[in-house]
């Protein structure tokens, strides 16, 4: 890649080719290995937790604690899935947590997508109020809402009376009408050009059918990568399926973590099971990945 | 509703009422609205009353004024998991933050090779479970037999006693916050670090000024409103912290890594004093809020 630099630079004139990476040619020559080495050495440190759960999925309890440290794949994989679903019930787990992040996935999009085209494409009454109270919502952590949201869902003093602990709705319901979504959505349907809307009203639909065919397929892009940040939150959620008492993937690891012997290679399988499927979407999508990440810092 | 229209999409076999133009904004907003005032804007305002109330002897819950929020003031249990939160908080934040700048500095380096299998490798802790990720640490970082201790052990260091000893504790939640949140911020330096047209560095290099000049005088100015953006958000995870506390350190020895968040998990849902717990929920509220608008006013005035 030097060689390849120093090609280039003389047909460029001397303060572009340079303005990043140093006054002297010798100097950037050094500058740029040092960043490769910097960059490389992050990367590293970046996979190797990823490797080593990888192998330890293969190994046995001991076999994961061994020294010196054992980096190749080891033959225990099978039985150790093979006692994650006889001890923890991981299919459950599995099965659960691809059901709630589906069903999150549709549902919440569906309502974000709705209203924020509504706040941004219609004049209606106590629609500012309405989003005002939206956004300051953003504003307010999390951890407010614990303790009445676990109330809702135990019969004791509830005024819906309500029974959902350990529930798959204990889990979906609380969280899909996102501020967050909501506001995305209105942001990036406000460029919509009304002239296409109304193109969409001149057969005679109804304002749902000009949503459904107009509006949805332009905004794939941002759904797209709304719908997999989503997924990617819910698929990783831990504190509200424990509190809500439902099994899924990471709360079945947490009780692998919390019995008096931990089986190493066992948790690690687990651990490998909860990260994979992710990793293969991310791997697919990195686009939308990465702008579904980027959405909030951009536009919020 | 959700179904009809994917049916109708090319011929409607059979229409749903046809929603005009006047009614359907609050059509579009009525599920979104309901479950937004079930599952927030109720628990928000019960949870502000609660804060004000206590059980009394019959299990009852009876409001008793302020005294919660005296008994949080008193609260060193509280206190501690304050001072070990923002503790993470200072020396995390800055370290990640710094991090995350000077890589993506180096990813958007002109002739730079293999920037987006870089950026994705950085990016990849932040989409994995944090459940996950923490019994990864807790194995990697074993006292005995860990992986880490056994690397350290070849140059002469060690053994580390990760779990045990309340400094090399909180060493750890620190770095494993910062393997899994470094390269999203990255990510986020490296978009808005693309947004700064190439010319203002020439025009600077032709003025002479070197790399590190144009880094402080140039790009840290434009960057400052991600800058704070970032800063603000990675405050505000730090302040909520649970996962890493209550899987990879499990509060630590004598509550070292205890954070706020994992002590609002132990009295609602260990001790199920619901009341307190709301106390302190409002606690972290006007804490985020404070810190939130002081960072903002720094933020503004150094221009």
């Amino acid at each position: 890649m030097i060689s390849q630099q120093q090609k280039v630079s003389p047909a460029i004139p001397a303060n572009r080719a340079q303005s990043y990476i140093g006054e002297h040619s010798l100097r950037s020559r050094a500058g740029h290995i040092v960043k490769y080495l910097i960059l490389a050495i992050g990367s590293i440190i970046s996979l190797f937790p990823f490797y080593f759960m990888f192998i330890a999925a293969t190994h046995t309890s001991g076999e994961v604690l061994r020294t010196p440290p054992n980096l190749l794949p080891g033959g225990n994989l099978f039985d150790n899935i093979s006692k994650l679903v006889k001890d923890v019930s991981f299919d459950q787990a599995i099965y659960n947590s691809i059901l709630i992040a589906v069903i999150f996935t549709v549902a919440s999009m569906s309502v974000s997508a709705l209203a924020g085209f509504a706040f941004a494409k219609y004049k209606f009454k106590g629609s500012n109020l309405i989003f005002g109270v939206f956004l300051l919502t953003l504003m307010i952590p999390a951890p407010v809402t614990y303790v009445p949201l676990f109330k809702l869902m135990t019969p004791e003093g509830n005024p819906f009376g309500l029974n959902w602990l350990g529930t798959l709705q204990a889990v979906i319901l609380p969280g899909l009408a996102s501020p967050f979504g909501i506001f995305l959505m209105r942001q990036s349907m406000r460029a919509l050009p009304d002239e296409l809307l109304d193109a969409g009203r001149i057969d005679g639909t109804g304002e749902f059918e000009m949503f459904w065919r107009i509006v949805i397929p332009v905004m794939r892009p941002t759904l797209a990568a709304l719908a997999i940040f989503t997924f990617m939150t819910q698929w990783n959620s831990f504190f509200w399926p424990l509190v809500a008492q439902v099994k899924t993937i990471p709360t079945a690891i947490s009780a692998l973590r919390g019995s008096s012997i931990i089986d190493y290679g066992g948790i690690m399988t687990g651990t490998s099971l909860s990260v994979l499927p992710i990793l293969l979407i991310f791997l697919l999508m990195q686009r939308e990945f990465i702008s579904g990440a980027l959405a909030g810092s951009v536009k919020g | 509703m959700a179904r009809s229209p994917a049916i109708t999409a090319n011929k409607p076999r059979f229409s749903l009422p046809r929603l005009s133009r006047k009614l359907a904004p609050y059509v579009f907003i009525a599920p979104a609205v309901i479950l937004f005032l079930v599952f927030m804007v109720y628990p928000i305002i019960y949870s502000f009353i609660l804060s004000f109330q206590t059980q009394n002897d019959n299990g009852d819950l009876v409001f008793n004024g302020l005294a919660n929020y005296q008994r949080l003031l008193g609260d060193s249990k509280f206190f501690q998991a304050l001072g070990n939160t923002i503790l993470i908080l200072v020396v995390q934040v800055p370290i990640q933050l710094s991090l995350a700048m000077l890589l993506a500095v180096f990813l958007n380096s002109k002739f730079l090779r293999w920037r987006g299998f870089f950026r994705a490798v950085y990016f990849l802790p932040a989409i994995t479970a944090l459940a996950a990720v923490s019994i990864v640490f807790l194995i990697l970082f074993q006292d005995n037999n860990g992986f880490v201790n056994y690397v350290l052990s070849l140059v002469g260091i060690g053994p580390i006693s990760w779990s045990r000893d309340p400094f090399w504790n909180q060493v750890l939640i620190i770095l494993a916050i910062t393997w899994r949140w470094t390269g999203y911020n990255m990510v986020i330096y490296l978009s808005g670090l693309q947004g700064i047209p190439g010319d203002i560095y020439e025009s600077a290099a032709v003025d002479g000024a070197s790399p590190t000049t144009q880094f402080f005088r140039l790009t840290l100015p434009l960057m400052r409103p991600i800058i704070l953006f970032t800063t603000i958000f990675s405050t505000i995870g730090t302040l909520q912290l649970f996962d890493e506390s209550y899987l990879l350190t499990r509060g630590g020895p004598s509550d070292a890594t205890l954070t706020v968040g994992a002590y609002l998990y132990r009295v609602a849902f260990q001790r199920a004093d619901f009341p307190y717990a709301s106390t302190i929920a409002y606690g972290l509220l006007v804490l985020i809020l404070v810190l939130s608008i002081i960072q903002l006013r720094i933020g503004d005035r150094e221009v």
